[in-house]
């Protein structure tokens, strides 16, 4: 599968990416290849093989509904670049 | 209406309800409306690298709970998949949700507008995890993001595309509200957002199989205002339409202050969420005897106690719609039959009194003191003579504010009702001899001239006088 320099740029602005024109070519070219490495698993037949969402052969891993305590709230804002009344600070989103 | 008349309006809502549990989904955290700002907050909701989620049970439960109780298959198997997107109130850069395996499936609902039955279908109900809260500041320098709500657990509940006006759209809403309520996996509060409602509304003119352009609509925080909102919005389209004009498909916000649907700044690109299963969370297996458990925990819903408030207490229609439209109501109601037989007595005075009481000051039925056994005691007064009904209304707003049983507001407040004949009489007598005028009218056919008499009676007692007694004596003297 070719993965053209339009895929990079939709890709890139869902991930916010800012990237040159060369770096558009390169991902390109590198993705491409990644794909193609993985389409060998198109090879084998999965005919009647149910789908997997998870590689462990585990479910139902859940907790009771008990709290349990947060953290205090310098912790919570120890790594925000910016912040104000107990918040974390954004630039302004509008709707 | 007649530009509406050639259109047929087209509805389908998506619903967020909040579950009640005491914890967030996928940690510790608790759960509760109004906390300091990020104080419920711990690393795994705050999407710190390599916190990982653990699934609360009771989140699954409650969610269960509300796919069977509106009619929904459930998934012997569920997953969960990341929804991948960037927003400040989302600190992952994913909300946790399902997608290909959603909890419920293929659901319904009864509505009921005008008094004309209608089903309306329910495409889906999934479990996934709320976001924070986004501030704006006042002149646009930033937003504030505070996270005690990410990772409360909701549902989300999908309508098919069955609903043909705001009204049944309102009437879809109230009955949701009413079975989440009954079933008691949410506070369902549109005012604190625990019950949030987008619309999905178009118009084709009638006849027309395919659908037209659809607008989504948001921020309608109210019942009136879901109703209001899809009103402006069906207008604005049809004007567009019969205009020859077309329906931009975008959103738009309700803006309430002003009455009208504003669009919002368009997303250039296109929703693409990149769904895929989340690897932190493993598969939910709700096999079928844990799926028995939890449907046995259902209690009778709306419609049931409403069929069965009809046959086994001759409520009318309306009377038992409006009593088990709220799971609070409709328990006063029965608690107050333990304590008296008189059901439409019990229905009367829930629906005027106390729904009125409510309705002018703004209020809940938590928020008063009032109980079962106190309105079936009341009522028992009453039928013994001891109050008079107009006296009852008394008794009933002490009820209401103080939670006094009535025999002891009664007491305290000398209300107890004169039965006493010889001491009505004397009350009578003097009426009758102060108002002579009005004593000759009464004789000379003027029927009428009694009520003014009996009026004045019970003016002379304080209301406390039975008012049987005194038209019985009233009549008896005047026609010696």
């Amino acid at each position: 599968m070719d993965i053209t320099v339009r895929d990079v740029e939709h890709v890139a602005l869902l991930a916010r990416l800012e990237l040159s024109d060369r770096e558009k070519e390169l991902f390109a070219g590198q993705l491409g290849a990644i794909l193609r490495y993985i389409e060998k698993l198109n090879e084998l037949d999965t005919d009647g093989v149910e789908p997997t969402s998870h590689v462990l052969p585990i479910s139902n891993v859940m907790r009771d509904d008990e709290p349990r305590p947060s953290w205090p709230l310098d912790k919570v804002l120890e790594n925000a670049p910016d912040k104000e009344d107990g918040q974390f600070k954004v630039p302004a989103v509008l709707e | 209406m007649s530009i509406l008349s050639k259109y047929e309006t087209v509805i389908g809502l998506e619903v967020h309800v909040e579950l009640k549990t005491k914890t967030k989904i996928f940690c510790g955290c608790p759960v509760e409306f109004g906390a300091p700002p990020n104080t419920n907050t711990c690393p795994v909701c705050l999407g710190h690298p390599g916190a990982l989620p653990v699934l609360n049970r009771q989140a699954v439960e409650y969610a269960m709970k509300a796919a069977m109780a509106l009619n929904c298959e459930i998934a012997e198997w569920c997953k969960f998949v990341r929804k991948n997107y960037f927003y400040p109130d989302l600190p992952k850069a994913y909300q946790i949700s399902q997608y290909d395996q959603p909890i419920g499936r293929n659901g319904w609902i009864d509505i009921e507008v005008n008094g004309v039955k209608k089903r309306i279908g329910i495409t889906r109900l999934h479990l996934e995890e709320d976001a924070g809260k986004l501030i704006h500041i006042e002149g646009g320098s930033g937003s504030l993001v505070d996270f005690n709500r990410g990772g409360t657990p909701l549902i989300e509940i999908v309508s098919e595309p069955d609903l043909r006006s705001p009204e049944e759209a309102r009437a879809y809403l109230e009955k949701l509200r009413a079975i989440m309520e009954y079933c008691g996996v949410s506070d369902v509060k549109m005012e604190e957002g625990s019950l949030r409602c987008d619309a999905n509304i178009s118009l084709r003119p009638v006849g027309q199989k395919e659908f037209g352009v659809k607008t989504e609509l948001k921020n309608m925080n109210s019942f009136r205002a879901v109703q209001r909102g899809l009103e402006y919005e069906q207008l604005r389209q049809a004007e567009i339409l019969d205009a020859g004009g077309r329906v931009v498909q975008e959103t738009r916000r309700w803006d309430e202050a002003q009455g009208r649907t504003v669009g919002m700044r368009g997303k250039e690109e296109a929703h693409d969420y990149r769904y895929f299963p989340d690897p932190d969370l493993v598969p939910i297996h709700l096999d079928p005897e844990w799926q028995a458990r939890v449907r046995a925990s259902i209690p009778e819903l709306p419609d049931a106690r409403r069929e069965r408030y009809m046959s086994q207490y001759g409520l009318s229609a309306y009377d038992a719609g409006v009593l088990t439209s709220s799971v609070r109501l409709a328990d006063l109601f029965e608690e107050s039959l333990r304590y008296t037989s008189d059901a439409k007595a019990a229905a009367n005075w829930l629906m005027v009194e106390l729904l009125g009481y409510l309705n002018a000051g703004n209020l809940e039925i938590q928020d008063t003191k009032l109980t079962g056994k106190g309105l079936g005691e009341m009522i028992g007064l009453i039928e013994s003579g001891k109050i008079s009904t107009k006296i009852a209304k008394t008794v009933f707003k002490a009820m209401l504010e103080t939670g006094n049983a009535p025999a002891q507001i009664v007491e305290e407040q000398g209300l107890v009702q004169i039965s006493d004949e010889s001491a009505i009489l004397a009350v009578v007598d003097a009426v009758i001899a102060a108002h002579p005028q009005v004593v000759d009218d009464y004789r000379g056919g003027k029927e009428k001239a009694l009520g003014f008499l009996v009026g004045q009676v019970m003016k002379e007692t304080k209301g406390k006088a039975n008012p049987a007694l005194v038209n019985k004596l009233l009549v008896e003297r005047l026609k010696s």
